[in-house]
């Protein structure tokens, strides 16, 4: 089925940007969950919840949209995905669950034990969250067992092999890279000292990381990297990535925050974008039996409905883009300490 | 217990909780566009400390909508999968459009309304109001006409066979004004306008009861009442039109709702009583062929029974006719109790009558009774089926999924929820206590605040 103007590759790009947004926007709250518990005084830890205060929901509304794009563009892969994976969605919903309740609820009342027991499901659940995140990241990229009927054939287990559980690791280390560097632009004095050390901790926790994913995908899933050896031209989007990186610690050095979010941001979606030229045109594969993966191509939507869909995304990207920007440009700035609301 | 009945109500359940908080979302978001609207015209403060207070609570009511929301989307794919398929091709356009044109909108602008007073000029943050209103009830849209599709397909064909047997769309328009979909849109919208208006009415009496913050509570009822009256009167007219609708388009349902099997005799309108199917006797007061004059302005038509249909695409009948009859019911005393505190409060007597402010502060209740009822009347009424016609529940269920996972995530789930709703009250009666307080404002006045 090759639908006219490639329909199918336009809505795995679109899912891939709102997925990406997803990954750079909640990223960097998740990110701000696991420094959370690592932060000094209740002050400090009111003043993180409060840089991501006006965010963090606009945040996972990208979530939710891109659930949405997944379901409406391949719906095949929904379906397969989501009950295929029962109960790591299942913690990941309790995760996303937690995590909204304990942000509205720790700071309403004084009491210490309340707080502490609220500041710990924030930071578990933040964590949780990045984790199963990146252990299905992971398995897109090892492959399930499917059946000829579209259906997932393994178990919980199948999902927890060591290298699904390395990318998780590595999502964990990169939202707190990620997170930390935004703690850095939204904090002054002492919290933003304290910040700092995060970033220059996290970035080396996670280059640990990177290294050990990038050496396990070549060596045991080489498929990965199928495309960048016979179009070179790919190879610009590691390149940036890897540049991007580096230049984090010189522009926190330098002092120059914002910059080092941005090459934050850049690095993340660099990042995806590896993963989805990796993975294109299929988008589960099925291992074993590569004869039953789900691509672009038998998952997708009709034509008719493809069309409609992105009509209504071309009419409404460019206000929700507007408004987005603007709503970030209203909060930009640093928290002000002396009037919290959480 | 089997996967499928697991399944069921585990749907019901996160739905049923999830239903709570829209309705008052999109109520409240009229009322907060009004409040402020007013101040912003008579310069009131009075009406700036109300906007603020409702601001503050529409805020909790908005994350935890968007927490068990969530739940909702996951959910097709996590137990419904075939049904997914079946259905994505169709429901994609709709949950695009909701993603794009509500979600975004309500969430980014949230931030503007709680977050922003100090931070952008009282014009821009009025247009914030209004922006969230908007995209509360732009969501209802895109839901109620995916929703409706289910009820009344149109605007599709059937393709593929076996698994990959799927509807797929022909016409957006055809889906959007699907036979039911405008009818049971405007029927939801206007119960969550009266929700919203309950809900406001209900904690202003409150304060009245009390003797505090009384001057805000004036000021709140003097626009939550007539809405809440304009609301509850429309109910029944809307009502009405998509029960006209059910009987043309879904005729076991309506006979459900009426206790209805014998295809030779007029419908009855029933107030009152049970039915029971496996005898085909409905034991009511009703007043005799009522329900076919009003449909029909004839009160002598026959009107199709449940014995047209075989018995295995009967609805449980008994539990559609019950809430159906509940959401009437409630509906009516709605319309009572919202002339009554007008009449008072017209008279400038509220404040003296205190059995009828008790009253008020319990009717909060009373829109969410009606909802769920009238949810559960229209859900239920469309079984066996899961996509009506077309695609039985049964057949809609994931098949990786076993039923000792959707135990499991049934448990947690009752648990977790019973614990966010215990934490939801408290966290709502603890700012209904704090009131509605200049205090958090007043040291915001410098430029950076949050």
């Amino acid at each position: 089925m090759d639908y006219p103007f490639d329909l199918q590759t336009t809505w795995f790009l679109l899912v891939g940007v709102l997925l990406t947004g997803y990954a750079i926007l909640d990223g960097f709250d998740l990110g701000i969950g696991t420094v959370y518990l690592l932060a000094k005084s209740d002050l400090h830890r009111r003043t993180l919840l409060n840089a991501i205060g006006p965010v963090w929901d606009g945040n996972e509304v990208w979530l939710i949209t891109g659930g949405g794009a997944l379901f409406a563009a391949f719906p095949h892969v929904y379906a397969t995905v989501f009950s295929g994976f029962y109960l790591p969605f299942m913690l990941l919903l309790f995760g996303l669950i937690f995590r909204a309740v304990a942000i509205e609820f720790r700071s309403k009342l004084e009491s210490a034990r309340w707080r502490q027991a609220w500041d710990v499901s924030f930071g578990l659940a933040s964590v949780l969250i990045a984790l199963l995140a990146g252990v299905a990241l992971g398995n897109m990229i090892v492959g399930v067992p499917l059946g000829p009927d579209m259906e997932y054939k393994g178990t919980f287990f199948t999902l927890l092999n060591p290298y699904s559980v390395l990318v998780g690791v590595t999502t964990v280390a990169l939202f707190t890279m990620h997170g930390s560097i935004y703690a850095v632009l939204k904090t002054e004095g002492e919290l933003q000292e304290q910040a700092r050390k995060w970033v220059f901790g996290s970035i080396i926790f996670f280059a640990l990381c990177y290294l050990l994913t990038t050496m396990a995908t070549l060596l045991f899933f080489p498929h990965m990297a199928e495309k960048f050896r016979t179009q070179p031209l790919w190879l610009l989007v590691p390149m940036v990535n890897v540049l991007a990186l580096f230049n984090i610690p010189r522009e926190i050095y330098r002092r120059n925050e914002m910059m080092a979010f941005l090459s934050s941001c850049v690095a993340v979606a660099s990042l995806m974008a590896l993963f989805g030229i990796g993975l294109y045109p299929n988008l589960v594969l099925s291992n074993p039996n590569p004869e039953y993966s789900l691509t672009i191509r038998n998952a997708s939507s009709s034509e008719a409905s493809l069309t409609i869909m992105l009509t209504i995304a071309i009419l409404g990207m460019p206000f929700v883009l507007a408004y987005t920007s603007a709503i970030y440009w209203v909060f930009r700035g640093k928290v002000n300490t002396q009037a919290l609301h959480y | 217990m089997d996967a499928e009945t697991l399944a069921r109500i585990q749907f019901g359940l996160t739905a049923a909780f999830h239903f709570i908080f829209p309705p008052i979302s999109i109520g409240l978001g009229v009322i907060l566009v009004l409040l402020e609207g007013i101040y912003l015209k008579t310069k009131n403060p009075v009406y700036e400390l109300a906007t603020k207070f409702w601001v503050r609570i529409f805020a909790i009511v908005f994350a935890v909508g968007v927490a068990s929301g969530i739940v909702m989307e996951f959910q097709f794919g996590t137990n419904w999968s075939v049904y997914s398929r079946f259905v994505g091709d169709i429901f994609g356009s709709a949950l695009a459009a909701e993603g794009i044109f509500a979600f975004f909108l309500e969430s980014g602008f949230l931030a503007v309304l709680v977050f922003g007073w100090n931070r952008v000029t009282p014009k821009v943050h009025f247009l914030s109001t209004i922006m969230v209103m908007l995209g509360s009830h732009f969501s209802a849209i895109w839901i109620l006409v995916a929703n409706s599709w289910q009820q009344t397909p149109a605007a599709y064909k059937i393709a593929g066979e076996g698994v990959f047997r799927r509807a797929e769309i022909t016409d957006f328009w055809g889906l959007v004004f699907n036979p039911s979909s405008m009818d049971r849109l405007v029927h939801t919208v206007v119960a969550s306008w009266a929700t919203g208006a309950f809900f406001v009415v209900s904690v202003s009496a409150y304060y009245l009861l009390k003797q505090r913050h009384q001057d805000v509570a004036q000021a709140a009822l003097r626009v939550a009442i007539p809405f809440a009256v304009v609301a509850s009167l429309l109910q029944p007219l809307t009502g009405h039109k998509s029960v006209a609708g059910v009987a043309q388009n879904q005729p076991a349902k309506l006979a459900a709702f009426e206790g209805h099997y014998d295809s030779t005799k007029p419908m009855d309108l029933v107030l009152l009583g049970w039915t029971n199917p496996s005898t085909g006797q409905t034991t009511a007061i009703k007043i005799p062929g009522m329900a076919s004059w009003l449909l029909y302005r004839d009160a002598q038509r026959p009107v199709i029974g449940l014995d047209r249909f075989p018995k295995q695409d009967w609805p449980p009948v008994a539990w559609v006719f019950q809430t159906y009859h509940l959401m009437v019911g409630v509906g009516m005393l709605m319309i009572a109790l919202s002339l009554l505190a007008a009449w008072r409060f017209r008279a400038g007597k509220l404040p003296e009558c205190k059995g009828l402010l008790q009253a008020l502060v319990v009717a909060v209740a009373l829109p969410h009774i009606a909802n769920q009822a009238g949810w559960l009347s229209a859900e239920l009424g469309r079984q066996p089926w899961i996509v009506y016609g077309l695609l039985r529940t049964s057949e809609g269920l994931s098949k990786s999924v076993p039923g000792s996972h959707v135990l499991t995530s049934l448990i947690l789930f009752t648990v977790i929820y019973a614990m966010l709703f215990a934490l939801f009250l408290f966290l709502l009666d603890s700012k209904i206590k704090e009131g509605p307080t200049a205090k958090v404002e007043s040291k915001r006045s410098d430029r950076g605040l949050i």
